[in-house]
Formats: structure tokens, C-alpha cells, sequence
């Protein structure tokens, strides 16, 4: 059964300049649509990664998800509960409880005027439960030891900050977790660590992870199905397996091609062109167009829609 | 392999703290040739940018350089001081830094920037500068480079402001580039093109460049040769594709196999244990024994030995059949 349904998620943005100097340079509001009309499905205790660059929508799409942002439109049902709607306060509670989320920087994440005991069971005691002995066990779980919990967070390193934020995540007993980026302000070899941990607690827990990240090779690792966003759309969405064996989107391929390779000595990467276009004014047709080697005439007019091929979504006219 | 166009003796960087001397890079060695791209690796904390702040005289104080030798184009260096310094700054030695923005001027416009750095370094009139600024530009593949001369940092976006200050490092014609983590603030695809500007510039022009990052993707596709740093030392050094094909310090395999790769699957990934040691407490012996599955008793009694090209900084170097 799907945990979290998102159907036309959609999400804009008002950049525009205060009142006045819209008046005086005589401009007219500005909007910036950072999610548009993004529809996934996430099975219960699977991993679901979504990939992008910077400006793609996918930490907007976190916080949605969370409840951090409210969409402009379209609607994310978490346990078939819509909880942008949803009126009885006891159903949105508990629902509540089950979705967490883990964020990028860990140094920033942490109040650092309290003890790390108080920062892992606020979850639970913010809700009135009993969290005797509760962030001990926890700690010992995410590998650190009971006595770190009379510590300050400053006393800990990147890593295990992280660790302590996933503890921190687990208190409430949650189904979901959002991770956003967890692993990117840490070193190669700290996160093999917290990788590793995110997955044996996956298996303990039966945690449903959603895996934002920049990191292709980090999102193949602990992925089941993955989207690939660009501009605030899905372009393409498969199985972990398939999106690298037989990756349909120009985008896509792209991406794959130009991060770095561990094995790759010396290797001349066909070069991406381009950079990200201004998400204010989007290309007309496919937003990829103007960096992709296939585009044709109808690439500029028409945008292409999200359609099955194979197992695969893929929004490009000349995918098969 | 030409006479090395940069060279490193020994060279120690010292922080005196109320605790006592704390030693952020601790003899360290290495040479690069014209034309080379020494790749510099390691962990936050290793002392890789500390290593390339202090060939530029930039360590702020109380750091200093404690001792050893730096050694450019055949001129001891680590001595110099206020204006002999600033002199070669810039003239000799280009640095590239993480973060774009941070390094350009925002008050003025990228033009006035690069005719700035030239006039002040080479002997050239400002109609020349301003000629050979379009062309800096024009190289580093900014496009319409005469009419964005006069726009400012901020009418770029993050990857064009990063060919800037390529463009900036390289005016005055420098023999050397330091590059300190160029591609970390940028998308992967960015991050390739930048990768492949310094690339080709270096082979063009015979540039020696240390590139310091934290990425392995980065250093197999860049480097022509590998300087991993563990805890202010040395751990190995050699070509890049000895170092990451056949890892003999334990710690430079352990940082191959901990990184997930695009072609794995699912499986475990291998995990060096803990972390890297605060500077205050390097343990005796090898810094790397508290962390390390192969370590013995002589590791944690007598410290690494010497390190060469051939040989890494370790005791019971690891053969090519053990690492899997």
C-alpha cells in the first residue's frame, strides 16, 4: 500500500519587489514556480529518492511533504489522510507523529543550549508521552553511547550530531522519515557510517524513507524507486535498477555522465552545456531544451507529459 | 618529469593554543612539475587547505610556519614577507577558492577586477589589460565576454562566477594555481565543466596546479598524481591511478571503499570506524592506529615511516591482492 500519494503537487512562490518599487519601475509581480505538478506514489517501507540540482524543487518537495510548506496546489495524502484539509484534529495527530524529517546541516539543525537528552524526547514529551530512558536507548541505538545525553551538542563532531538528529527522529516511533540531503556536510567516510545506519534502522524500525539528495551515486545506494526532477517537474521516475541501466531522459543521462567517477583516470566527460535556466521565466516547451542534444522543433512548443515506457515515466517526446 | 615548478620540504605549520602547540600539518612533503595536477585529499581536518594556505602566506595568525622549506620555480619562498609576498601573490601563484562569491569584489565590475590584478603584476598599459581581460574571459568560455566586461559578480550565476575567478587566477600568467575545493559550492554538471576548464588551461599553458578537494570522483578524473592527508601528515602519494587502483595505506583504501559508487549495488559499504583525531589529541605513534583493522603493536609505538613515491606512510603497507 502507498504511504505517501502526491498528485499534481504544485508550489509558487512570490518574489516579487515591495509595492512601491513595482510602482516606480513599473513592474508587475513575479513568481517563481518552484514545484509543478509533480505526482509520485511511495510503497511503505521503501526507500524513495528524489534527485536534482540546485533550484529543482526537491527540498520544496520535502517540506511539503512534512508539512513545513503548504502546497499552492494539488495535494499530498500521507496514509490516505490529506493533512492541508483534513478537520479532525485527533486523525491529523497521529499522523503527525508519524512523519519526521532529518536535515542537511546538522550543526545548524541542533539547538545548542540544550542537552542532548532534551532535544531527542521533545517529540514525545511535546505530546505529553512518558520519555524516561527513552534518549538513551536511543543514542545506543544510533551508535553513540547513554552517557552523550547530559552533553551539549557542541561536543560532538558532524557525524555524530547526524546521529543524533536521527535519534532525535526516531523518538516519536515515526512510519516516514524525510531526509534532506543527510549526508552532504559530511565527510566520505562519516557517511559510509550514517548510510549504513540509516539502513539497518530502516530494516529494525520499517521506516518509509524519502532520500533528497544531490548525489547520484548516495541515491543509487539507498534508493528503491527514484524521480529525477528538473525546473520543479518529475522527468523521469523508475526503479533504482533501471533509471541507471536504461535511463530514458537527456537529463538524466546527463547528470550520469558528468559526476565524477572514482574509476574514472583521466576520463573527458562529454560536457553538459549550459547551466540551470532562471526558474522566473522557464523555457518555453521542455524546460531541458535549450541544454538538450536531442531537441527538435517540438521540444520548444510543446511540454512533453509524464507517460509509461516500460517501467519507467519519462516526460521527453523522444523517449522510448 | 621537468624540474618541479613547486616544492615542499618538511614543512610544518604550528598553532600555539593555551593547551599547548597544536601541529596542523606535520612534515609534509611533495613537489609538482609544470603542467601537473597534484591532487590534494583528504578529510575535513587533514590540513590540505592549511598546507595550500601557507605556500601562499596566507595563514592567519597565530598560525605560522614552523618549520621546513617551500621551495617556487628554484626561489625559497616560505620566508617572504609584506610586500615581497604580495608581489608574488597573484603574479606567481593564482588561488582558486570554494565559494565564488566570497572571492570577487561585489562593489566592482569583473572588468576593473582582472585590469586590476594585471596592472598591478604586469608591465602592460591599461588599454592592453583591458584587451587582454575580454580575452581571459573569452578563454575561460563566458559568452558575449566584451559586453559582460562591465557587470558585476552578482549578474552571474554561480558556475560563470566560478570562470571568473579562473579567469582572474590566471591573468597575470602564473606558473602556479592553487585550487582549493573549486567545484564543492556547484552542480554535478558545472562541477564537470569547471574540471574539464582547469583541465585543458593547465595543459595549454603548462600551469602547475594543486587541486584540493575532498572528492575521489574529482581527483581520479583531474589528477595526474594523488597527496592523501590524514591528521596533518602524509598518508600516501604516488600517480593516481597506483593510489586509487592499489591503495597501500589503509586509510586511502578505506576512503575507496566507503564511497558508494554509480555502478554498485546495495551492498554494506565499507565504514572506517570513528573519526579523525582533534588536533589536540593526535595519538602517539601512527594517527591512524586507533582507526585502522590492520594496525600492531609497532604502529602504535613508533610513528609512520618516512613516506616516499613508491611507499606509503605505513608500517604494514597493504598488498595488491588484500584489498578487495
Amino acid at each position: 500500500m502507498a504511504l505517501i500519494s502526491v498528485k499534481n503537487l504544485t508550489r509558487v512562490f512570490d518574489v516579487s519587489k515591495p509595492w512601491l518599487n513595482r510602482v516606480i519601475e513599473r513592474r508587475g509581480k513575479a513568481f517563481l514556480t518552484a514545484v509543478s505538478d509533480v505526482d509520485f506514489e511511495v510503497t511503505e517501507r521503501t526507500t524513495y529518492g528524489l534527485v536534482g540540482e540546485s533550484g529543482s524543487g526537491k527540498s520544496t518537495i520535502g517540506r511539503m511533504l512534512v508539512g513545513l510548506l503548504t502546497p499552492s496546489g494539488g495535494t499530498v495524502e500521507i496514509e490516505g489522510v490529506n493533512l492541508a484539509t483534513e478537520t479532525d484534529a485527533k486523525k491529523v495527530d497521529v499522523i503527525r507523529s508519524d512523519i519526521q524529517m532529518i536535515f542537511q546541516d546538522p550543526y545548524a539543525s541542533l539547538n545548542p543550549r540544550w542537552r542532548v537528552r532534551d532535544i531527542i524526547v521533545e517529540p514525545v514529551v511535546a505530546r505529553g508521552g512518558d520519555a524516561t530512558g527513552l534518549a538513551e536507548r536511543l543514542l545506543e541505538q544510533v551508535g553513540l553511547s547513554a552517557l552523550d545525553a547530559g552533553k551539549f551538542p557542541h561536543e560532538f563532531s558532524g557525524g555524530q550530531r547526524q546521529r543524533i538528529c536521527i535519534a532525535r527522529a526516531l523518538s516519536s516511533e515515526p512510519k516516514l522519515i524525510v531526509c534532506d540531503e543527510p549526508t552532504s556536510a559530511l565527510d566520505v567516510s562519516v557517511q559510509a557510517q550514517v548510510l549504513n545506519l540509516m539502513s539497518d534502522l530502516k530494516d529494525n524500525f520499517g521506516l518509509t524513507y524519502v532520500l533528497i539528495s544531490h548525489d547520484l551515486t548516495v541515491v543509487r545506494h539507498m534508493a528503491d524507486r527514484i524521480g529525477v526532477l528538473y525546473l520543479g517537474r518529475l522527468v523521469e521516475e523508475a526503479g533504482a535498477e533501471d533509471l541507471f541501466a536504461d535511463t530514458k531522459h537527456p537529463y538524466t543521462k546527463m547528470l550520469l555522465e558528468a559526476a565524477p567517477q572514482i574509476d574514472g583516470f583521466g576520463r573527458e566527460a562529454a560536457l553538459p552545456e549550459g547551466e540551470i535556466p532562471d526558474p522566473i521565466n522557464p523555457p518555453s516547451g521542455c524546460a531541458f531544451h535549450p541544454r538538450c542534444p536531442i531537441a527538435k522543433n517540438i521540444c520548444t512548443q510543446e511540454r512533453p507529459d509524464l507517460r509509461e515506457v516500460g517501467q519507467t515515466r519519462v516526460a521527453c517526446h523522444f523517449a522510448q | 618529469m621537468s624540474a618541479a615548478v613547486l616544492s615542499i620540504h618538511n614543512l610544518s605549520v604550528e598553532i600555539p593554543t593555551r593547551t599547548g602547540v597544536v601541529k596542523p600539518v606535520d612534515g609534509v612533503s611533495y613537489d609538482i612539475a609544470a603542467g601537473e595536477i597534484l591532487g590534494v585529499v583528504g578529510e575535513s581536518g587533514a590540513g590540505k587547505s592549511m598546507a595550500g594556505n601557507a605556500v601562499i602566506g596566507l595563514l592567519s595568525p597565530p598560525a605560522r610556519i614552523a618549520k621546513g622549506e617551500i621551495w617556487l620555480n628554484g626561489t625559497r619562498i616560505d620566508a617572504l614577507k609584506g610586500e615581497a609576498m604580495r608581489r608574488l601573490r597573484g603574479k606567481q601563484i593564482g588561488m582558486v577558492f570554494q565559494d565564488p562569491l566570497t572571492s570577487l569584489n561585489p562593489l566592482l565590475s569583473i572588468g576593473d577586477q582582472l585590469t586590476e590584478t594585471m596592472l598591478t603584476h604586469l608591465p602592460i598599459s591599461r588599454s592592453e589589460a583591458e584587451k587582454r581581460a575580454v580575452a581571459a574571459l573569452e578563454e575561460v568560455g563566458i559568452p558575449g565576454a566584451a559586453e559582460r566586461i562591465d557587470s558585476y559578480p552578482h549578474e552571474f550565476s554561480g558556475g560563470m562566477r566560478q570562470r571568473v575567478v579562473i579567469a582572474l587566477a590566471l591573468c597575470a600568467e602564473p606558473s602556479l594555481i592553487i585550487a582549493d575545493e573549486p567545484t564543492t559550492a556547484l552542480d554535478v554538471s558545472v562541477q564537470a565543466q569547471i574540471i574539464a576548464l582547469l583541465k585543458r588551461l593547465c595543459r595549454d599553458r603548462g600551469t602547475a596546479v594543486m587541486l584540493i578537494t575532498h572528492d575521489m570522483g574529482v581527483i581520479a578524473e583531474a589528477a595526474d598524481r594523488v597527496a592523501v592527508m590524514y591528521s596533518g601528515r602524509l598518508a600516501e602519494l604516488g600517480t593516481v591511478r597506483d593510489v586509487l587502483t592499489q591503495p597501500q595505506h589503509p586509510y586511502t583504501a578505506g576512503l575507496m571503499a566507503s564511497t558508494p559508487l554509480a555502478s554498485a549495488g546495495k551492498e554494506r559499504l565499507h565504514q572506517i570506524e570513528g573519526a579523525m583525531p582533534r588536533l589536540d589529541k593526535v595519538p602517539d605513534g601512527c594517527a591512524f592506529h586507533p582507526r585502522c583493522e590492520y594496525a600492531q603493536d609497532k604502529c602504535r609505538a613508533a610513528p609512520a615511516p618516512q613516506i616516499s613515491d613508491s611507499h606509503a606512510a605505513c608500517w604494514f603497507p597493504l598488498i595488491a591482492e588484500k584489498v578487495s
